[in-house]
């Protein structure tokens, strides 16, 4: 009995200690007394810090939040396919974000290969486990941030439970192999349905359903259709499609004409990554994924940056504007606002820009500029 | 490696390859549309640069076959297999049921595996993207496109997308030979076999055999997303890029895109049993019969196909001329925002050839 209890305190001490240092050090806030704005209720929120440049960017996010004196608390749970021996146990962090209702998370990689030979990649374990069925990623045109294209401001809305993404794969026999395109009515509807609503809501005038049903005629067919279907119901909002191919030319020569667009797996993955690209490149958009219950925030265009680790030259707008989204969801406007209204005040200056716009400014320096236009 | 040893042979002595003296036949498909205008057009500058090259204009208006669908004419078919290359300009797939696609129908027909779709920044035509030089060279015959789909029960559909070995080498080799013969310094491959490890995992693998085989050219592996966000914002960055079929389709027409659609880009299709060269614009009804299309794309099509034949002489000096008009501005159509008519624009490629 005595042994037993001794391996459970050790465990435990254990437990904590590694908790602690895995949570990422960050510097004590200001001594500010001010009293808090809206209430002493603190929120907590799961936080995720990805592999990559993530934990950097996260670590930057922490350290504006704790000078804008946030009442938000973080979670840190370390999750991981390239190192799973540090990783967390995905039970453990999807329970976490059930419990808290929101996550901040940075890019997790995904290997070519998995070392048990498992098709399905940590990411879509994770979505499909919290089933966050609704991708948005809302690209604008960032001021101060130098681009080709002007004045852009169109939603991806991606549908990311199904489709390519379902890791049914097999080889039939040598050197031939079939991979399943999971498309279902059910799940089109709810996507559609999804993406009328977050235009009705926020004042949006046109929907578009991107799809290649012209080759795909009875899966992306579905989906069409059901996208169809739902717009009747919306008859206050514009509906349209096109093809996925005819979007990406539209899109790099007339983005303006884009509003909320709506779109199965993999096509909304590369319509995301072509519209982050137009307005300044993968460190400056940010986005979330929604299920019924819960929110998970994310950067947009998803990339590790992993040939940058270390280097502290990552933009970490993309994290920051990720908190002022999170701010916004559980109706914190006050403190989102000044967030947002610091990160466009260093963009706009131009003085401190990161490498991927143009300038020479680390990480460090970036954050420090935002937290210096907080007050 | 293998089956283009045998084509080599095969071909070789009955068509001449290379033979630049002898006149050789071409198979024209004009198309609907705004089509039989650019084709003449191309006709007409081919004339004067005295291209050695005899055109033999067939119909592909489908036709009842014996089994009740509709199909390319016998004629066509014959024409092409006799020929091995051929011109196309832009086709219109009925709408209803019944008609397959015939763009797909030729594609089946003469096992065009490779699609190729060099995009250039043309000077003269301001566009948002001025340092764009990328080919992309797509998988033609399976992938997501292999038509492979059913219900399972009401409301649940799956579709198969197909990788082969073959298909896979196939276009591999062509991709790292094209970039060879055309002193292309770099091969992309474009995958996401992070997320369909298996069958984007094999076509990656099929790649990176070749690419030992060719260590003077540059190999690099990207993921889809990765290059769609560098692509927009720094298209130098990328030469050759060649991946499957879904994701060339896409990426084709997006660096279609950049350099000011696809009234500028031409495009060839290779296969086992001949090649076609084609537009791959609409066929624009709406301007058919007024002179006003513009037949750049078709005439950079037929330069291709020039190459294709080693008439390489000719082929440069048809695309200068072109290139030089179109710099000049003075006589450019519609879509290029000139008045030019599609005759006149024609006639002054014609004398800057002579």
């Amino acid at each position: 009995m005595a042994l037993v209890s001794r391996i459970c305190a050790r465990t435990l001490l254990q437990a904590s200690a590694s908790s602690t240092a895995r949570s990422l050090h960050t510097t004590p806030a200001p001594q500010q007394q001010q009293a808090p704005i809206e209430g002493a209720k603190r929120t907590t929120c799961t936080l995720i810090p990805g592999d990559g440049v993530g934990p950097e960017i996260v670590y930057s996010l922490q350290e504006v939040f704790k000078a804008a004196d946030v009442p938000v608390d973080f979670e840190t749970y370390f999750l991981s396919e390239v190192n799973p021996i540090l990783s967390a146990k995905l039970e453990d962090v999807t329970s976490s974000i059930m419990k808290n209702k929101v996550c901040i998370k940075g890019i997790l990689a995904t290997p070519d290969y998995s070392v048990e030979g498992e098709l399905q990649t940590l990411n879509m374990k994770l979505r499909n486990e919290l089933d966050l069925y609704a991708n948005v990623v809302h690209v604008r045109s960032l001021p101060g941030v130098k681009t080709r294209h002007k004045n852009i401001d169109c939603v991806i809305i991606r549908e990311q439970t199904e489709g390519e993404y379902s890791a049914l794969e097999h080889e039939s026999v040598p050197g031939i192999v079939e991979c399943l395109k999971i498309i279902t009515a059910k799940k089109s509807m709810r996507i559609a349905k999804f993406a009328f609503d977050y235009a009705t809501k926020n004042n949006r005038k046109k929907v578009t359903a991107v799809h290649k049903a012209n080759i795909m005629k009875l899966g992306d067919g579905l989906f069409l259709k059901c996208v169809e279907e739902m717009s009747k119901l919306y008859p206050r909002i514009h509906f349209e499609k096109m093809i996925v191919d005819n979007t990406t030319m539209q899109l790099v020569s007339n983005p303006n004409q884009f509003d909320v667009m709506v779109t199965p797996n993999l096509y909304g993955n590369i319509i995301d990554n072509i519209a982050s690209g137009l307005v300044g490149g993968a460190g400056v958009v940010a986005g979330a994924s929604y299920s019924a219950e819960t929110v998970v925030f994310e950067p947009g265009a998803r990339h590790t940056f992993a040939q940058a680790v270390g280097k502290n030259v990552a933009n970490p707008t993309a994290m920051l504007l990720c908190g002022a989204k999170l701010l916004r969801h559980i109706n914190l406007h006050s403190y989102s606002d000044v967030i947002v209204n610091a990160i466009t005040k260093v963009l706009e200056q131009g003085k401190v820009r990161t490498k991927d716009l143009g300038g020479q400014s680390t990480t460090q320096d970036f954050t420090k500029a935002v937290i210096y236009n907080l007050h | 490696m293998a089956s283009r040893l045998i084509q080599r042979i095969v071909t070789a002595p009955t068509s001449g390859r290379g033979f630049s003296s002898s006149v050789r036949k071409v198979t024209l498909i004009p198309g609907d549309g705004i089509g039989p205008e650019i084709s003449a057009a191309v006709q007409k500058i081919f004339e004067a640069a005295s291209v050695p090259i005899e055109w033999e204009p067939v119909d592909v208006t489908p036709v009842r076959q014996a089994d009740g669908k509709f199909g390319i004419p016998q004629a066509a078919i014959d024409s092409v297999n006799r020929n091995k290359i051929g011109l196309k300009g832009p086709l219109m797939t009925p709408v209803g049921k019944g008609h397959r696609s015939l763009n797909l129908a030729l594609r089946k027909e003469f096992n065009l595996y490779a699609n190729v779709r060099p995009c250039r920044s043309l000077p003269g035509y301001k566009t948002l993207y001025d340092d764009v030089n990328v080919v992309t060279i797509r998988e033609n015959t399976e992938g997501e496109y292999s038509g492979i789909e059913h219900e399972i029960v009401d409301g649940v559909v799956q579709s198969i997308k197909l990788i082969t070995e073959e298909a896979s080498r196939r276009v591999a080799e062509f991709a790292f030979q094209y970039a060879k013969d055309n002193k292309r310094s770099k091969v992309t491959v474009v995958h996401k076999a992070n997320i369909m490890r298996m069958s984007d995992g094999l076509f990656l693998r099929c790649c990176r055999e070749m690419a030992e085989k060719y260590p003077e050219v540059k190999f690099e592996e990207r993921y889809l997303d990765t290059v769609c966000l560098n692509m927009v914002q720094d298209p130098g960055k990328y030469d050759v890029l060649v991946m499957p079929n879904l994701y060339g389709d896409i990426l084709s027409d997006m660096c279609a895109g950049l350099v000011g659609g696809l009234g500028l880009t031409p495009s060839g299709n290779i296969g086992l049993n001949g090649a076609l060269f084609e537009s791959v614009h609409g066929t624009a009804p709406d301007i058919a019969g007024k002179d006003l299309a513009n037949p750049t794309a078709l005439l950079l099509s037929a330069v291709m196909m020039l190459k294709h034949m080693e008439l390489n002489d000719q082929a440069d000096r048809i695309q200068d001329a072109c290139f030089e008009v179109i710099k000049e501005g003075k006589y450019l159509t519609g879509d290029l925002g000139g008045k030019a008519k599609c005759s006149e624009f024609t006639q002054e490629i014609c004398s800057k050839i002579k």
